[in-house]
């Protein structure tokens, strides 16, 4: 079942453009995450934020392989997801700083950032709480014919969550337009995927007959050419898959977990660091097939180094919302 | 209420009218959950509705109701409108997390740019020998949360206008039959007519005492109404009809028009809707009250299944005419 597209076989296809394009945003997820561990330990940003550094990959790998109208769900580890999908830092920022400028007027927080214009049906804090949003929305696209395909990323704490199985199950009888990418980063916050997870994680999906694949979530380029599979073969009406991820955190479960002996050493993180990283990945290839030189990624870190900047000042300089909107939104058409 | 030309409706027709309607007049609306396609439901109360509308819009699900809820919450916010049916109110605990970590909140959490126009239509009500797991009267738990609305009609006529509006609805709206109540007949009129939520109904006209009743207490409360007026008390019986919005100025103004006020409700009594009512009362109603506002619910007790032990878990008539003397006396 786990057959991985040979990512040479796209290149021509993708071109170039895209392969920098993808460099670029998760260069800009990294720096983003970046500023908000600085922000959150200089204590100007108030509550939580899960880091999503070292798993860039995946992100930006399949949301290349999305059309801007296509959904996608989110998860608490979900700021990469977003960017990835389209979101603009600066408003970005400004939500997780709770100002009236950031995506959900400073309601949702780290956690929910939510978008109709980038197809973004909203981060969800609750751990697999979004796999019946997702399902939903691909049942619409089925319905009226739209088609869109709907993409649940969730983190492999979620396999222990039943309601993934009853909507995967609803996916497979009806056919809908759905990928769920299961992220296993190792972690189910404090714990070891695999002192509570038992046997196969892709037979989870491959089960009820979904379409399963496994690819090296490090690699770019992997999740992106399974991910256009994937799509494409969604688009077709050719039913729901699931995308299984081996990825890895590099930070804590949030930003407050910095003392993390007790469930994993610090070897094991400078390991994937050192050898797994997604960016070093993809610059040494891009690098090696001359797609690029240094100095072209250079050029695009500086741009987003300037940009994130931008946004961090923009967010910072906004106001917070007028206390007289605490009771605005609560229900819709009122 | 339009002339009705003396057509009589029971409840379970009633709502399956409102949904074929809201089904021919808006292609979005669909039903969702276990049995109802062919099946018809237990209660047979959607009998017809696969034939006109085929299985698409009828749709059978497996017995997931956490999952069918959640796709539900999906595909309201993407541009469809379902209707989920959830076959008893008891199993509103699987789909909790759907209607309120999702459903209830999506909006809001979202700067007011996500909508949830879903309607969960499911049952209440004990005495039918169901036992613990299929007897409770759950909504108050759909109250205590912002985002939703409530609504637990009494009549046929009531059931149809409500359920057609809270189709219509932008937000999630949890919608309650009474299932002893599905045979219950009543006049309905041919053409359209919808009722909007947050409008209570003054269901008889009384002078000395207001009992204000939901759902499956609304016929007792008016059973008892007889019971005083032959004592020489005169009660006034109002429905709520929808528990979130509240009409709250209604039943303030009733109650200070009579002085005197019992709250029925068939959910538990503790903590229960007829608290938030009784409270609303008390506030909004002090200085003209003669007495403590009272309260009737359900005991707080699992509902068992032997027939004299269930009985004596709910209000009845007479429960309510005892207790409606005592304060008059």
């Amino acid at each position: 079942m786990a057959t991985a597209v040979d990512p040479s076989q796209l290149d021509s296809q993708t071109g170039n453009e895209r392969w920098l394009r993808m460099y670029r945003r998760m260069f800009t997820i990294r720096t983003f995450e970046e500023q908000v561990n600085d922000l959150y330990t200089r204590a100007l940003m108030p509550g939580l934020a899960h880091l999503y550094i070292g798993e860039e990959a995946v992100a930006v790998g399949i949301c290349e392989a999305l059309a801007p109208d296509d959904y996608i769900t989110s998860t608490h580890r979900g700021h990469g997801h977003c960017l990835a999908k389209g979101a603009a830092p600066d408003r970005m920022f400004a939500e997780l700083l709770g100002k009236e400028a950031g995506y959900c007027k400073g309601k949702g927080g780290s956690m929910h950032i939510a978008d109709p214009a980038t197809g973004n049906l909203g981060a969800n804090a609750i751990v697999g709480g979004s796999a019946g949003i997702a399902t939903g929305a691909a049942f619409t696209a089925k319905r009226l014919k739209t088609g869109q395909v709907s993409v649940c990323f969730f983190g492999e704490g979620a396999l222990g969550q039943g309601s993934l199985y009853e909507v995967m199950n609803m996916a497979s009888l009806w056919k809908l337009p759905v990928i769920y990418v299961c992220e296993n980063n190792l972690y189910n916050e404090y714990t070891h995927y695999s002192e509570v997870t038992a046997g196969d994680i892709l037979a989870r999906g491959t089960a009820f007959g979904l379409a399963g694949e496994s690819v090296d979530g490090q690699d770019v380029r992997a999740v992106h050419a399974a991910a256009r599979k994937l799509v494409a073969r969604a688009r077709a009406g050719e039913g729901p898959a699931m995308l299984l991820a081996n990825t890895y955190r590099y930070y804590g479960h949030h930003v407050g977990d910095v003392s993390r002996d007790y469930y994993r050493s610090k070897q094991e993180e400078q390991q994937w660091k050192a050898e797994r990283d997604p960016i070093q990945i993809l610059s040494d290839w891009l690098c090696g097939q001359k797609i690029a030189d240094r100095a072209r990624l250079d050029e695009i870190q500086a741009e987003v180094k300037a940009q994130i900047d931008q946004a961090v000042e923009f967010a910072t300089r906004s106001r917070y919302p007028n206390v007289d909107q605490v009771e605005q939104d609560v229900y819709a058409g009122e | 209420m339009p002339a009705n030309n003396g057509r009589e409706l029971t409840l379970a027709q009633a709502v399956r009218e409102a949904l074929a309607e809201e089904m021919r007049r808006d292609s979005r609306v669909f039903i969702l959950g276990e049995d109802i396609a062919e099946a018809g439901h237990p209660f047979k109360v959607l009998t017809g509705l696969v034939e006109e509308f085929g299985a698409e819009r009828v749709l059978d699900t497996p017995i997931s109701e956490a999952g069918f809820t959640g796709v539900a919450v999906g595909a309201a916010m993407t541009g469809l409108r379902p209707v989920v049916d959830i076959m008893f109110g008891d199993f509103v605990t699987l789909i909790m997390d759907q209607m309120v970590n999702q459903a209830a909140k999506v909006h809001y959490m979202s700067g007011g740019k996500w909508r949830v126009p879903m309607v969960l239509r499911t049952t209440l009500g004990a005495t039918r020998r169901s036992a613990a797991q299929h007897s409770q009267s759950l909504h108050a738990w759909f109250c205590h949360i912002p985002g939703l609305k409530v609504v637990l009609p009494s009549t046929p006529y009531d059931a149809k206008g409500l359920l057609k509006t809270a189709i219509r609805d932008e937000n999630p709206v949890a919608f309650f039959e009474d299932k002893m109540m599905y045979r219950l007949k009543g006049p309905v009129p041919e053409e359209e007519y919808t009722i909007p939520l947050g409008a209570a109904d003054i269901k008889r006209e009384g002078t000395d005492i207001t009992i204000v009743a939901t759902s499956s207490m609304v016929q007792v409360a008016l059973g008892a109404a007889k019971l005083l007026e032959e004592a020489a008390i005169s009660a006034e019986v109002i429905d709520p009809r929808t528990l979130w919005p509240l009409d709250e100025k209604t039943l303030i103004n009733s109650a200070r028009k009579t002085s005197r006020v019992i709250v029925m409700d068939e959910g538990y009594g503790r903590y229960g809707v007829a608290a938030e009512i009784a409270s609303v009362i008390s506030e909004g109603a002090f200085f003209d009250l003669e007495a403590p506002v009272k309260r009737l619910g359900a005991m707080h007790v699992p509902i068992p299944f032997s027939p004299p032990l269930e009985d004596a878990t709910v209000p009845t008539e007479q429960s309510v005419f005892e207790a409606a003397r005592a304060m008059c006396g």
